[in-house]
């Protein structure tokens, strides 16, 4: 909600896109901290699949989500190759692993479609919109359901 | 701006107030030292002056009537006795409310308010604001009153020259004299000798002096507490009649040799002009001072030298001087220094790399690197350490608010109270510690009438201690009530299903079944503890700061919380070791023992449980892999080392890990908001090589896998505890 009430005053609002198993998603570029080359993360016991751990970031510690896993899909297998987005919510970096990131598109917020009604509980409130660019579709993902984990509601 | 300035005043009522209940204490202990009463009185002063230039009215209004009672302590006038002691806590506790609601907004208790002022009214004494004194312009002498109606009344001569920077702060000397009428019977005279005439005299300048003769039964210190506000802004002498009058005159005009220029040439010249002065009271007072008397003079000048040296390191012993520093600043300043340490085992690490033949030489400097990390670390960590004292002050109006609500009596005792502890500690442990001393107070202690039957005091005791133990602060509550009813909790326990009805229990596990989640023993529910809210909230808060809290208890002698608290947040020595490929920090403190395992120590006990036998005790072995899910097969290969731990109840048990590393301090960062509570793990630590190690928790880790064993209820207590 908050997204599209910015880009009402922006004429192009520019948007990172990567790809997360296969499908491409995208975040708006001002929700993004930082990209970081894929590195080994601590582990966390008895964590969640989709929580793969811990990373060092400047002395801070910042849990590192898979997408793939929390979206449902197959969980990623972490290499050289794939990227960790540290995105910023609630004030609190954290850390999201994707296959790769792709390029930086501008769009007009206009041409962000809704995104369908499909069966899926999660899916409809992870992806807030769709943009089809080159006639792909890219996913706009809502960063705070994705993150509103139940442990943080649990603190 | 003036909220800047309203937040200065407001952190200057918090010191107030504490100093204020310090005092009280310190009263109700039977101090009797006048200064101490005098301490309270001003810092109720000072918190008047301060809400009347803010406007609050309401603050002002209560302090007001407090500091007349204790104006009336102060001059003997009120005598100090229980009730009244009672009541000026109860005053104080009602101010520093006051204080919060100023500071706040908030709604005060208006009935308890009106109730207070009332009872301080009644011991006003309505006469009190009658003066002796008549104001008659200046250097109008006044009539001595009546001599000696209190057979201790002393009469005091008094010398004061005010110097011109007393005019300049806005001091005025007809009030300081008002101040000293009400002390006695006071007798004015000016002396202005000094008064060049109209074309030599300065704009600005201080020419007049007086001469005062005070009649009174307060001490010395008091008349001296009226020239407070003053000091080092006049000449003073203050001699009484038992002082050698000769010297005292000596004094006086070696004041005034050194203090107005017009005199400095000879001190005889001024000692002349005295003589005039007619000396009401002291009639054998020397009229003139003879020159042979000049060796006393001298005398009087070193005797006035030393006492100068004497109030210097009376001085130098009070407070000491302080610096107000935003906590903002002191914690950026942690940070950096944990960084610092983090980036020396990095550096370590690198030179340990290093492909060159000798590194001695760098090692060598790098250690004493690692020692100055070290010494700024403490220095940091001590910028943050305080003292307990006020929360343990803030502990005491606890436990009177606990007694007065369950009609019993209660009375707190203190130790420790110097005992330096972490800022943040001190602040998350209020609740814990406020939970633990009501419940002291309500269910630990018994009425007054079980007292007497039991053969014990009628007022109960609550003892709160603090001390520093191996590089731990340990805080005890104790009471001397009667004790934990073991059968009752029990019973408890089992009625609500928290244990099974045939657990075999030991009087430990009892005691500390208390500390589970919906366990109240209160048969109704009380308004003071026991909402539904049991001591589950205070293990709570004391395992979030990374301690432990147990129970023990004899019965009919009392029970005793003891909470063990790491003494700092940030920083802790550990023991870095690998568990099933991954690095991980033990906490030293806990570690007992470590020993390199073989297979002649294991033995097996059961399908699946195995003990480690220490030269003749057998020791339960924990897989610290296993417990934390990093591996399932369950082997009965020895491990690579064990480390023997010790629990809070005494429970003993083998950690077993692959192997040990290294023994270094960490930077202790926490999960909070990160991953939420992991069980096993207590926060996490960046590695010399940047990677994050996870600080294991060996208490939870040997509960985790023992209570598994004893009783399943056990494990809904461990994962209420962690969740």
């Amino acid at each position: 909600m908050q997204l599209q009430a910015e880009t009402k005053h922006t004429e192009h609002s520019e948007f990172v896109s990567f790809t997360v198993a296969g499908q491409a998603f995208c975040l708006q570029i001002t929700q993004i901290r930082e990209i970081r080359r894929w590195q080994p993360v601590t582990v966390l016991p008895h964590a969640p699949a989709d929580v793969l751990g811990v990373m060092n970031l400047r002395g801070a510690v910042i849990p590192i989500y898979d997408l793939s896993a929390r979206f449902g899909l197959q969980q990623t297998e972490a290499s050289e190759r794939n990227v960790v987005i540290v995105v910023s919510v609630n004030e609190k970096p954290v850390g999201l692993l994707a296959e790769s990131v792709s390029e930086i598109i501008s769009i007009d917020p206009d041409d962000i479609q809704e995104t369908p009604q499909v069966d899926s509980r999660n899916t409809m409130d992870f992806i807030q919109g769709i943009i089809s660019q080159n006639d792909e579709m890219v996913r706009i993902i809502n960063l705070n359901a994705v993150i509103s984990s139940p442990e943080q509601v649990s603190l | 701006m003036t909220g800047s300035i309203m937040d200065t005043f407001f952190e200057e009522c918090e010191e107030l107030l504490e100093a204020m209940d310090a005092g009280l204490a310190a009263i109700e202990e039977g101090d009797q030292d006048p200064e101490t009463v005098n301490a309270v009185f001003r810092a109720v002063h000072s918190i008047k002056g301060g809400a009347g230039a803010f406007g609050l009215d309401e603050l002002v209004a209560f302090a007001h009537n407090f500091e007349t009672v204790f104006d009336d302590v102060r001059s003997n006038k009120l005598q100090l006795d229980e009730k009244l002691i009672q009541l000026l806590f109860r005053a104080s506790d009602h101010l520093s409310d006051l204080v919060v609601c100023a500071r706040d907004g908030g709604q005060i208790d208006e009935a308890h308010h009106t109730v207070l002022i009332s009872a301080l009214a009644e011991y006003i004494d309505e006469d009190e604001e009658e003066l002796v004194f008549e104001p008659m312009g200046m250097g109008a002498a006044f009539e001595p009153a009546p001599l000696a109606e209190v057979q201790q009344e002393t009469s005091y001569d008094i010398r004061f020259h005010p110097l011109k920077e007393m005019f300049a702060t806005g001091n005025e000397p007809y009030f300081l004299f008002q101040a000293l009428a009400d002390l006695g019977t006071l007798t004015v005279k000016l002396d202005d000798s000094e008064l060049p005439g109209f074309d030599a005299m300065e704009d600005g300048e201080s020419y007049l002096s007086w001469e005062l003769t005070l009649v009174t039964g307060e001490s010395r210190s008091s008349i001296e507490a009226v020239f407070e506000f003053v000091e080092g802004l006049c000449e003073l002498s203050i001699s009484s009649e038992g002082d050698d009058a000769a010297e005292a005159d000596a004094l006086a005009a070696l004041n005034a040799a050194f203090g107005i220029p017009l005199a400095e040439d000879d001190a005889a010249v001024a000692l002349p002009l005295e003589q005039p002065a007619p000396e009401p009271v002291e009639a054998s007072a020397p009229a003139a001072v003879e020159v042979e008397e000049v060796p006393d003079f001298a005398e009087g000048a070193v005797a006035e030298k030393a006492a100068v040296a004497k109030k210097d390191a009376a001085k130098s012993s009070g407070p000491k001087p302080t610096l107000r520093v935003e906590l903002d600043r002191v914690d950026r300043l942690i940070n950096a220094v944990g960084e610092l340490i983090i980036n020396h085992s990095m550096l370590a690490q690198q030179i340990a790399n290093l492909d060159a033949s000798d590194t001695r030489d760098v090692e060598t400097e790098l250690e004493g690197f690692k020692n100055l990390a070290r010494d700024i670390q403490e220095g940091v960590m001590a910028i943050r350490a305080q003292p307990v004292k006020p929360l343990f002050q803030r502990m005491a109006r606890i436990v009177r608010e606990a007694s007065a609500a369950t009609g019993k009596t209660a009375k707190l005792v203190t130790i420790g109270e110097a005992t330096e502890v972490d800022k943040t500690v001190i602040e998350r442990l209020a609740d814990p510690l406020t939970h633990i001393l009501r419940n002291a107070v309500d269910h630990g202690i018994e009425a007054p009438e079980n007292r007497a039957a039991a053969g014990k005091d009628k007022a109960g005791e609550i003892r709160l201690t603090a001390a520093h133990r191996s590089g731990s602060v340990c805080i005890e509550v104790k009471d001397d009530g009667a004790g934990l009813n073991r059968k009752k909790i029990r019973q408890i326990a089992i009625d609500k299903g928290l244990i099974p009805a045939d657990a075999e229990l030991s009087d430990s596990e009892i005691d500390n079944l208390l500390f589970m989640p919906g366990f109240s023993t209160a048969k109704e529910i009380s308004n003071l503890s026991g909402r539904g809210v049991g001591l589950d909230v205070v293990k709570n808060a004391v395992t979030a700061l990374g301690g432990r809290v147990s129970i023990s208890s004899v019965p009919g002698d009392g029970s005793m919380f003891s909470i063990i608290l790491p003494l700092t947040l940030a920083v802790m020595d550990g023991m870095v070791v690998s568990v099933a490929g991954h690095t991980m920090v033990v906490p030293i403190t806990a570690i007992v023992e470590t020993m390199r395992g073989n297979e002649d120590m294991i033995n097996n006990l059961g399908s699946d449980g195995t003990l480690l036998s220490i030269r003749g005790s057998f020791v339960p072995i924990c897989d610290v892999a296993g417990s934390l899910g990093l591996r399932t097969s369950t082997t009965n290969e020895p491990a690579g080392v064990y480390l023997l731990v010790e629990t809070e109840n005494g429970d003993r048990c083998a950690l077993a890990v692959d192997d040990i590393h290294d023994q270094r301090q960490v930077v202790i960062k926490s999960l909070d908001g990160v991953c939420g509570n992991v069980p096993g793990v207590s926060a996490a630590t960046i590695l010399g090589d940047g990677k994050i190690a996870m600080i294991l928790d060996p208490e939870s880790i040997v509960t985790a896998s023992s209570s598994a064993a004893v009783f399943d209820t056990d494990r809904r207590m461990n994962n209420a505890i962690a969740s």
